[in-house]
């Protein structure tokens, strides 16, 4: 049987870019966490917001929990608000996180947000593995990535840190042998479009979600197999999977 | 010590408490989190006759305590559900629902002679999902189209049948009437409330289908006045529903005349939310000296002296 929500006390809930926050949580999880794994969060009382938040697992220490979230709306502002010696409600860990595979050479590639399940991804990668980390201006979390990495690409949209475009810009898949990413849809779908029958790709998809368990059938998207929970399935999914 | 089982229709309910279609799957996800025979009941995922993938674009969208969704009726189809998750969901000790959706009359009936050959214990009609284009909810506006339904319906099904009632129909209790006199044994009500939602910045509809079914705290209070009224104007079995997050609000729908109670969206922000339910329903029972729900079941304008 799997325990249901449960409240967790924060450690730190810190603004480590505008908008952009590192909370940290006091627990001990018996059982792996899987890299790409999400946890349902909810950080107020009563029935508004009606929902938990899915977030994905950012990284995993033995006394801490770690997630990285942008506020968008009213549970992230909720959730940003809560202080030291607060409670969250966490429910998890949920979802099949990344195939991880040894003896690869490997490319993560990130956009924005999406970096929130890569430090503990590449903590978790016996393999060697470059770096393709895009933000639309601040950049968070690099000083995290930068020694845990062969080659670190950065690219900023307005040029403000590394290259000025696309991360992926510098990317080339004849150099890899497996492809992982996490980022806005446009971005993976770039990504699928240029790994394209050359090197397999992981994606970790977002969707709105209720129940973050399967049993909504809210959270679904297409793919070549038929429709899937992201919350089941994925979030992860397989890139030939996939259609964006 | 308080007696929380209920028996209506020949069949006997352990407790009050139903999971409602649509928010509960087949009960596997459910199952990981707790010991699924605690329940009264279980409704299963809307079932239609052929397979359907459901509602392309956003299914759902968060609203102030409540939330709206437009699945669509996502399910395996009758035969699959027959095959796959009937034996599963009549091996976990409760009594089990079958909720049968969408598509022509025709659909509708061929559907219910496949369950009528089955173990399941009841069917739950439905005449009100918002989210698909033919049938459902299409069934549960007008009377009279209600009426042909529930009597072709009626006529071939061999298990006890409840028609689970759309709160979007002209009039509720002509509609309950309706329902009942073309032989409905029971009813459920209501099902989610037809809302929309508008993307600012793309101006438009947030939903493909632009209309979404409406669920969750936000409906309770409309739901519990249909509810009252209903049961006041017929005599069969009433399961009630809307929004309900506590026992607390499982006590209101009771005292406003229902038999059993589903609880639905609220499965959503917590997977053991029905659990919590029915403690807090033999909690609040014991500590009223309430031995049997038939006590406060419609309670409303006998006298008492007490609050």
């Amino acid at each position: 049987m799997r325990e249901g929500f449960k409240s967790l006390k924060i450690k730190s809930n810190l603004e480590i870019s505008t908008g952009i926050f590192e909370i940290k949580l006091q627990a001990k999880y018996e059982k792996d966490i899987k890299p790409g794994q999400f946890f349902m969060i909810r950080g107020w009382e009563a029935t508004d917001p009606f929902l938990p938040r899915p977030l994905s697992i950012a990284d995993v220490e033995d006394n801490y929990l770690t997630f990285l979230y942008e506020v968008k709306g009213q549970g992230t502002h909720l959730i940003s608000k809560l202080q030291v010696g607060d409670t969250l409600e966490v429910l998890g860990p949920l979802g099949n996180g990344f195939t991880l595979e040894t003896d690869k050479k490997i490319a993560l590639i990130s956009g924005g947000i999406g970096i929130a399940p890569m430090f503990y991804l590449l903590k978790n990668l016996d393999a060697p593995v470059d770096f393709y980390a895009g933000f639309r201006s601040a950049v968070y979390w690099m000083d995290k990535i930068e020694s845990q990495v062969t080659n670190l690409y950065l690219a900023t949209e307005d040029g403000s840190a590394g290259h000025k475009g696309f991360s992926i810009d510098q990317f080339n898949p004849r150099d890899y042998d497996l492809v992982l990413t996490c980022g806005p849809v446009p971005m993976m779908k770039r990504v699928l479009e240029i790994c394209e029958g050359i090197v397999p790709v992981q994606v970790s998809m977002e969707s709105r979600m209720a129940c973050g368990i399967g049993a909504c059938l809210g959270c679904t998207i297409e793919t070549a197999d038929g429709i899937k929970r992201v919350c089941k399935e994925g979030p992860v999914f397989k890139g030939k999977e996939v259609l964006l | 010590m308080a007696n929380m089982s209920v028996n209506i229709l020949g069949t006997s309910f352990k407790n009050p408490v139903i999971t409602a279609s649509g928010t509960f799957g087949f009960g596997r996800e459910h199952a990981d989190f707790f010991d699924l025979s605690r329940l009264g009941g279980i409704s299963s995922k809307g079932l239609t006759l052929h397979k359907k993938d459901g509602n392309t674009g956003i299914r759902l969208h968060e609203t102030a305590s409540g939330l709206l969704n437009s699945i669509g009726l996502q399910n395996p189809g009758v035969d699959a559900f027959i095959e796959d998750e009937l034996p599963f969901m009549k091996d976990q000790g409760t009594v089990i629902l079958a909720n049968v959706g969408g598509g022509t009359l025709d659909d509708y009936l061929k559907a219910i002679e496949k369950l009528n050959h089955t173990n399941v214990d009841m069917i739950e009609l439905n005449i009100s999902c918002p989210n698909v284009s033919s049938g459902g909810m299409a069934f549960g506006i007008r009377c009279l189209d209600a009426e042909k339904i529930v009597k072709e319906v009626k006529a071939i099904c061999t298990k006890p049948l409840i028609v689970k009632l759309s709160p979007n129909a002209e009039n509720i209790v002509q509609m309950a009437e309706s329902c009942v006199k073309s032989g409905a044994d029971a009813l459920s009500l209501v099902n989610t409330f037809s809302g929309m939602a508008i993307d600012i910045l793309k101006r438009k509809p947030v939903f493909n289908n632009t209309i979404a079914g409406l669920s969750g705290p936000c409906i309770k209070p409309i739901a519990l006045r249909m509810v009252h009224e209903v049961s006041k104007s017929v005599t069969v079995p009433i399961i009630g529903m809307g929004g309900i997050m506590d026992y607390r609000d499982a006590i209101e729908f009771i005292m406003a005349g229902s038999d059993l109670i589903q609880i639905g969206s609220g499965n959503f922000i917590n997977p053991t939310l029905s659990l919590d339910v029915i403690d807090g329903i033999e909690m609040f029972m014991n500590e009223q000296g309430i031995k049997q729900l038939d006590e406060i079941k419609g309670c409303l304008g006998k006298e008492s002296f007490f609050n």
